[in-house]
């Protein structure tokens, strides 16, 4: 019977690094991830790994990259400023194939913006971030105890398809303390890595990690692997929840933190009479585009109401996967507030009355 | 007869794509005849920047790792904490080290990083063709100082040498040149001390070269080696700024 | 007795090793072109090489094997 421990997210982010068998942090201190890395200081040396508090967040990616080059498990962390600043790293990472996890624990932006939570880092997230053609996997949970299991799964993610997997939290998720069950031994999965500079050591041929390839068609040859690569995690990896969205009338959209504020609304509805689902998407990059694109098609469904701590940026890909079926409509906070249940249920109940 | 020189098998049978008369070829040679000398070809990894030398991956037999413009000294970082047994080494111009990468190479020789950098100045941009470097002198016309540096709007060269000397971290610090036999032999003997030092855990060991651009400087080959020479040495002195007397 | 050869089609004409020969026995021959249409060095005169290497050393693209 698993003990349970009670927890806050990041230093959770931490310790399910370490059982996943990542030995090597490279981090900066930013607001409100800090504790990922304070964890870090003390955890790592008990298990003779790497910590390293690089001069910047530039550093830090750049240093991750240099690991994951050697084949190692590999973590960085920060927060919506210093995402940017890692912004190029994560594309040379993408371009060389490399497996890395990085979290984001998102705070309010632009710029210096807040240090309070916020999902305003999606379109950084899910669309690029960096220059070129790529993708990160990009997983958000909802929970501590989510946090655990998934950063678990997103060092084997990483490892298997050779790609940067992004957990993206907020402040919330970051820092609140929640029971956490712990496995004995996690189940990780251990691949070899032929393409690993570690050293010739023998091998007959030296191995080279690097994302240029001055030749175009060179260049969109690799580009066209890439995508391969992207199709069949799209194919093979979406992760989603879907709570009751049979004969709902209005369906939200939401993930993180404010999955957890719509799940008592949901309650809070039925309570009134008028039945609402919700799809959580868990994998934001691949997007649940097939189970959204389902729960438009039932015919009980009148619309989606989309709830973010942003002006609205999943909003566009529910859109798309939506494809003009059914209204989309949103309702969001921003600066580090967070929607209230009854600023949500009032939006639910004016779809329901045709009010809007 | 017996052979007295001939290419090393530290360097792969690819051609160099360098200038006529630059002395990356140079200098890519030293290191590789160094890691073939002290046969660590097999227990190295080197670490490309971005410059004329972005595809020296290509050059050097042993494996390598390109990094983003500057951060050759962050991915040594990440390379030598995960593989302590094995050799690291960086080789970075002056644009690589001394501008954009200026905190990586400053924070990397701070922390005592065990790697090796091997930095080449010569005092403009190469790659992409011809502008200011940190490096470049007072007077120097480039691309971005067609007027020649004034120090007014574009301020002063940067000694990195001497600069990253004052780091209790950096235990090793020479700059050499390739003037002639006698000066490539040193610089070939502050490259296998560069990498006695990591092997002996010592810390962050550096060797500067200075180097020549004959096509940015608007040059031939043996006149840029002249204009080295006669210019570059007294704003870039050389000799050991740090471990001279380190036993290794 | 020494001799220097040249793999001629690795030569850019660079002229560094005419510069960095003590008994200034090396050419580049402005006569022909190599397969990269640089002008490529030879030695005018084995007799007088003494096998010191300084043309080798000093050229940046292995282009030289020098024997004794």
């Amino acid at each position: 019977m698993a003990k349970r421990v009670l927890m806050k997210g990041n230093e959770v982010i931490a310790e399910a690094a370490i059982r996943a068998g990542c030995r090597h942090y490279f981090g900066y201190p930013i607001t409100p991830q800090t504790e990922v890395m304070h964890y870090m200081a003390r955890e790592m040396v008990k298990h003779g790994g790497t910590f390293v508090q690089a001069e910047s967040e530039v550093a830090a990616i750049n240093m991750v990259y240099g690991a994951a080059a050697t084949g190692e498990r590999v973590l960085t962390s920060s927060s919506s400023p210093g995402i940017s600043l890692k912004q190029e790293g994560i594309s040379y990472i993408a371009g060389a194939e490399l497996p890395a996890v990085c979290v984001n624990i998102m705070r309010g932006g632009p710029g210096l913006g807040g240090i309070l939570p916020s999902q305003s880092d999606y379109f950084q997230a899910t669309k690029g971030g960096g220059h070129g053609d790529y993708k990160n996997l990009v997983i958000a949970p909802a929970s501590v105890q989510e946090l655990y299991e998934l950063t678990v799964k997103a060092f084997d993610l990483a490892d298997q398809y050779r790609m940067l997997v992004m957990i993206l939290g907020d402040g919330t998720i970051g820092q609140m303390m929640e029971p956490v069950a712990f496995k004995e031994k996690e189940d990780t999965k251990v691949i070899e890595k032929p393409w690993a500079t570690t050293g010739l050591h023998g091998r007959a041929k030296h191995n080279t990690i690097t994302s240029i390839y001055i030749d175009p068609d060179d260049l969109e040859a690799k580009n066209r692997e890439l995508q391969a690569k992207y199709r069949e995690v799209e194919e093979k990896e979406v992760m989603v929840e879907t709570m009751n969205c049979e004969d709902a009338e209005v369906v939200i959209t939401a993930y993180g933190t404010c999955s957890r504020i719509c799940k008592n609304v949901i309650r809070q509805a039925a309570e009134l009479g008028i039945k609402v689902g919700m799809v959580r998407p868990i994998t934001l990059w691949p997007f649940p585009t097939k189970e959204v694109a389902r729960v438009a098609d039932m015919a009980s469904v009148k619309g989606f109401l989309d709830v973010e701590l942003s002006s609205g940026q999943m909003i566009e890909d529910v859109r798309l996967a939506v494809n003009g079926k059914k209204p989309v409509y949103f309702h969001g906070r921003m600066g580090g507030n967070l929607p209230t249940q009854k600023e949500i249920l009032d939006e639910i109940v004016k779809i329901h009355k045709g009010e809007i | 007869m017996a052979i007295v020189f001939q290419k090393t098998k530290g360097l792969t049978d690819k051609p160099f794509h360098y200038c006529p008369g630059c002395m990356h070829g140079i200098i890519h040679r030293l290191i590789a005849e160094v890691m073939e000398e002290m046969d660590i070809l097999d227990k190295t990894i080197g670490v490309a920047s971005v410059g004329c030398t972005y595809n020296n991956y290509d050059y050097f037999s042993c494996d390598m790792v390109q990094a983003a413009h500057g951060r050759a000294p962050a991915v040594a970082t990440g390379i030598k904490r995960c593989k302590p047994e094995e050799l690291v080494f960086t080789y970075q111009g002056d644009g690589d080290l001394a501008s954009i990468g200026t905190a990586e190479i400053v924070h990397a020789a701070a922390r005592g990083e065990k790697i090796c950098t091997f930095f080449v100045n010569n005092a403009v941009y190469g790659m992409t063709s011809g502008q200011m470097a940190p490096t470049t002198l007072l007077g120097q016309v480039t691309t971005t100082s067609p007027l020649g540096r004034d120090a007014e709007t574009r301020g002063y060269p940067i000694n990195v040498s001497e600069m990253l000397s004052t780091l209790t971290g950096a235990v090793y610090i020479e700059r050499v040149a390739l003037f002639d036999y006698k000066h490539i032999q040193e610089a070939k003997k502050a490259i296998a001390k560069a990498f006695r030092v990591q092997q002996a855990g010592l810390g962050f060991a550096m060797v500067e070269f200075l180097s020549t651009c004959p096509t940015n400087w608007g040059k031939e080959p043996i006149e840029a080696l002249e204009w080295c020479k006669e210019k570059m040495v007294p704003q870039y002195p050389l000799g050991v700024f740090k471990g001279k007397d380190l036993e290794v | 007795m020494a001799k220097v050869s040249f793999q001629e089609d690795l030569c850019k004409g660079c002229g560094l090793c005419v510069y960095a020969c003590p008994k200034k026995i090396l050419v580049l021959d402005k006569e022909r072109l190599n397969s990269k249409g640089y002008h490529p060095a030879s030695c005018v005169d084995l007799n007088q090489c003494v096998g010191c290497a300084f043309c080798a050393t000093q050229c940046p693209d292995s282009v030289i094997t020098v024997e004794r």
